[in-house]
Parts: structure tokens; sequence; C-alpha cells
């Protein structure tokens, strides 16, 4: 069991997958819908440590995978101009747009900067007050609150030359959307935990109920994830479908209030494009009316995009769960993580990118 | 980008009406938001994401969590000059798979 060590607790991991194959009878497909539990899965071989017949399918959870092609050019474009200093999170400098990424943009003289938290970023503007400082907001709940407190703090302390290039992404549109697909596999889902740890659990409940799916709050760690799996496991063969909660030292039912009510104030609900899947109804977040006058949508007028995907990568068909990367012909030959043609296999978070890292190098499917 | 990462509030301070903070990450100092967990003081476990902390933890699952990410090279990886980083991804491994 080469990959038990990793675990932490070697014995309570053994525990759980001798539960896990005491209780499976038959297969089932789950789905983890956090890019960190895709990296742990892979990382730690947890999907091979499963009995025959269950499959992780790996969801959307990335969010430099999802974040629109549109806005990545729309990006692009902005850091290009004079006088712009462009911030991003490290993961989104290699994503490549339609012909380019903001690391070329970078090479070729644009002032792109990386910065570890938003907040850098509004510092950044207040030192350099004859630039315009724009933030890339890219991020699921988790990362609203943050980006959504540079705003305010902009607002507040006068910076106008501050903007957001706001894309969010939610998490219960996404897991509506997969669950109305005709092509939807999933029977239960591990819900991401730190997403949890900000909005609470009060919107998946209506989802366990319409769909009749188990969704369980699952933290990042190995032990998490397979207790996380475990509980799903155990609903399912039970023919449940419940709301539970297996990363409660982390998530409280009801998130964290505060957070809440700053993202309320400064975003608002829109429908969004999933970069490989598709426009989703109501499933993101852009500024609202009151803090549109920071709004580097509107404030870079940026005329022309024409985007245009990478004609072979199959990075759809991997966000939605329809092949492993493996399968993808460009996958570790054409397309790696130093010379990506797609968003998954940019960041660590990316089920291409964690695939590559950990050798999953089976032998791509002859089509 | 996503990663949470658990620290020890080591300073608490106000700047400009926004409560700020010193997070120690096993070794590793970074100034980080506390905005949005107004109770904590020096002492307390946080669980911080991209320089704001969104919730408080228990010292003990604080400190396993840390041990293992130390043990794997995740914190390495979280508080990497994140330019070089993104300007080095890790190596290819040989595709000894390939047909
Ligand atoms: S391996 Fe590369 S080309 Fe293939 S789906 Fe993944 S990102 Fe796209």
């Amino acid at each position: 069991m080469k990959y038990l060590d990793e675990f932490g607790d070697v014995e309570l991991a053994q525990r759980l997958l001798d539960d896990i194959r005491a209780t499976v009878t038959r297969p089932w497909a789950l789905m983890e819908v956090c890019g960190g539990q895709t990296h742990t899965i892979i990382r730690n071989g947890i999907d091979q440590l499963l009995p025959e017949g269950v499959e992780m399918i790996h969801g959307p959870g990335c969010p430099v995978c999802v974040t629109p092609l549109e806005m990545i050019d729309r990006a692009l474009a902005i850091a290009e101009q004079p006088g712009v200093i462009f911030c991003s999170f490290g993961d989104m400098i290699r994503v490549p747009g339609s012909h380019d990424d903001l690391f070329a943009v970078k090479a070729r003289g644009g002032d792109v900067r990386v910065v570890y938290s938003p907040l850098d970023a509004v510092k950044l503007a207040r030192d350099n007050p004859d630039r315009q400082v724009v933030f890339f907001g890219v991020g699921f709940e988790t990362t609203a609150p943050a980006n959504a407190m540079t705003v305010k703090l902009a607002r507040e302390q006068g910076i106008g030359n501050f903007s957001l290039l706001v894309s969010h992404v939610l998490v219960p549109p996404a897991i509506r959307a997969i669950m109305d697909s005709p092509t939807c596999r999933v029977q239960g889902f591990l819900a991401a935990g730190h997403v949890c740890t900000v909005m609470g659990m009060a919107q998946y409940g209506p989802l366990v109920q319409a769909y009749q799916v188990p969704i369980v709050v699952t933290g990042f760690e190995p032990l998490d994830v397979l207790e996380g799996i475990r509980r799903v496991l155990h609903q399912l063969e039970a023919g449940q479908a419940r709301l539970d909660n297996a990363y409660p030292r982390a998530v409280a039912p009801q998130g964290n209030p505060v957070a809440q009510a700053v993202v309320a104030e400064v975003f608002t609900t829109c429908d969004r494009q999933w970069r490989g899947i598709g426009m989703i109804p109501q499933s993101g977040w852009r500024l609202s009316p009151a803090f549109a006058d920071f709004d580097a949508e509107q404030r870079f007028e940026v005329a022309g995009i024409v985007t245009q995907e990478s004609p072979v990568c199959r990075a759809g068909e991997v966000l939605q769960g329809l092949i492993k990367p493996h399968q993808c012909a460009a996958f570790g030959r054409a397309c790696t993580p130093r010379s990506p043609l797609g968003a998954p296999m940019v960041s660590s978070e990316g089920a291409c990118a964690a695939y590559h890292a950990f050798r999953r190098l089976d032998a791509p499917v002859a089509s | 980008m996503c990663l949470g990462v658990p620290g020890r509030v080591e300073r608490v301070w106000d700047a400009d009406g926004i409560s700020m903070g010193e997070v120690d990450f096993g070794g590793v100092r970074k100034e980080v938001c506390l905005a949005y967990v107004p109770d904590v003081g020096v002492g307390a476990y946080v669980i911080v994401h991209v320089g704001f902390a969104i919730t408080t933890l228990d010292e003990a699952s604080a400190l396993e969590t840390l041990a293992l990410f130390r043990s794997i090279g995740t914190l390495e990886a979280e508080f990497a000059d994140p330019l070089a980083a993104a300007d080095s991804p890790p190596p290819t491994p040989p595709l000894e798979a390939t047909p």
C-alpha cells in the first residue's frame, strides 16, 4: 500500500478503507466538486484504493479552468494597455487565452504582477497613484470575500485608480447543471469544504431534495476526502440522500456571516459562461451596480474579442467528467504543464495537471 | 489558489479600521486580514485563504494539518515566490506508458 504513508494517520486511513470495502456492494460514481480534492485524490491514489467499480468523477471546481476564455482574452487586452499594472494570482499567469497568456504579455513588457493576496493589489494602487491597477478577481465563493473587501477598501480609502476584473463562479448552480445534464452519471457529491466555510450549507439542502442525491461537505486532506467518500457510499448503499458535514472543524452550518454580508454588498448574482462547459444560469457573481465604478470591464474599453479554443484540447469533456485527462490525445505530448494547451493543465487544481504531476500516464485510449 | 492554510495569530492591529494580523504558518509569517474573523486574538488558529482568515480552527487540527502540509511540500508551494513558481512549472515526467 505505497500511498498510505502520506495520509498522516495510516491506521485510520486503513480503517476507513476497510469500512468502505465492507460497505460497497455495487458500482457507484461520485463527484468531488473541488479541484483541491481532485489533487488530493490523484496525489494519494485514493481512486485506486477504492473498491473496484467505485469511480471518482472529477468536477469543474478549478476556478483557473472554468474562467471563460473571453474573460482571459479581456484580461490580456487590459494587461497590454500602457499605464496599467495588472495583478493576478499566480495560477492565472499561464492560462492560455485565444492567442497568448499573461506571461507572454509580461515578456513583451506588460506590467503583470503576481500577488499573494488581493490586498497587495490595493496597496500597489495606493503606491502608484499615476497608474491604473487592475486585479483579476477569479475564484469560487471561498475567494469572493477577499476580492469583495478590496473594492470596499478602495472606495473607503478613495483609491480611484484600482479596479477589479471579476469572474466569480458558484458551486450550487454548477451542481444543478451537472445533475440536469442528460449525460450525468453522478450519484453522490463531495461538496467543497472551504466554499461552505464561507457560505454555509443552506444552499445544498434543496439540491439534495430536488435530485435525491447525497451531498457530503468534505475537506481537502487525504483522510478528509476518504471520510467524505465513506459517508457518501454509506448513504448510497442505504438508499438515502442527505446533506452531511464531514468537515465540521472548519465548516459551521451557517458559514461565515461577516464574509457573506460583505459579498452580498459588493457582488450580485449573474449568468456566467464556464470555460469548456457553457453558460450556467445565475452561476456567477459580478460587481453590484453600487460598485460599478470599480469594474475593470467598464473602465477599459476592449473591443473585438474573438475567442478561439485550441482545436485539440478536450478540457470541456474533462471538466464534465466525460473523459479522464489521459484519454486526451494531447495529454503529456503536445500538452504539458510547461506548454499547456488547455487550462486544466495549468493549475495544480486542474485534473490534467494532477494526472500529469502524479504520473497517471496510462496509455491514451485509442479512439 | 483555493488552498486554505492554517496558522497561528501572532500579532493583531488596526489598519485604517480594518483588523489585520501577523499569522505564523509553521515558520513562515504573513500579514493577513482578520476582518472576517472579528473575535480572534493572539494565539488563535485560523484558516487563511489568499491573505484572508475565513474561519477559526482548534489548535490540534491546525497543527496536524500544518505537519501534513510540511511533509508533502504544500507550504513551500503556497509561499514560494509566485512569479518564479509560475515561470517554472514542474518538470515533465517521462511518458513511460506511451505505446
Ligand atoms: S491534456 Fe491538455 S489538451 Fe488535453 S484536455 Fe487536458 S488541458 Fe486540454
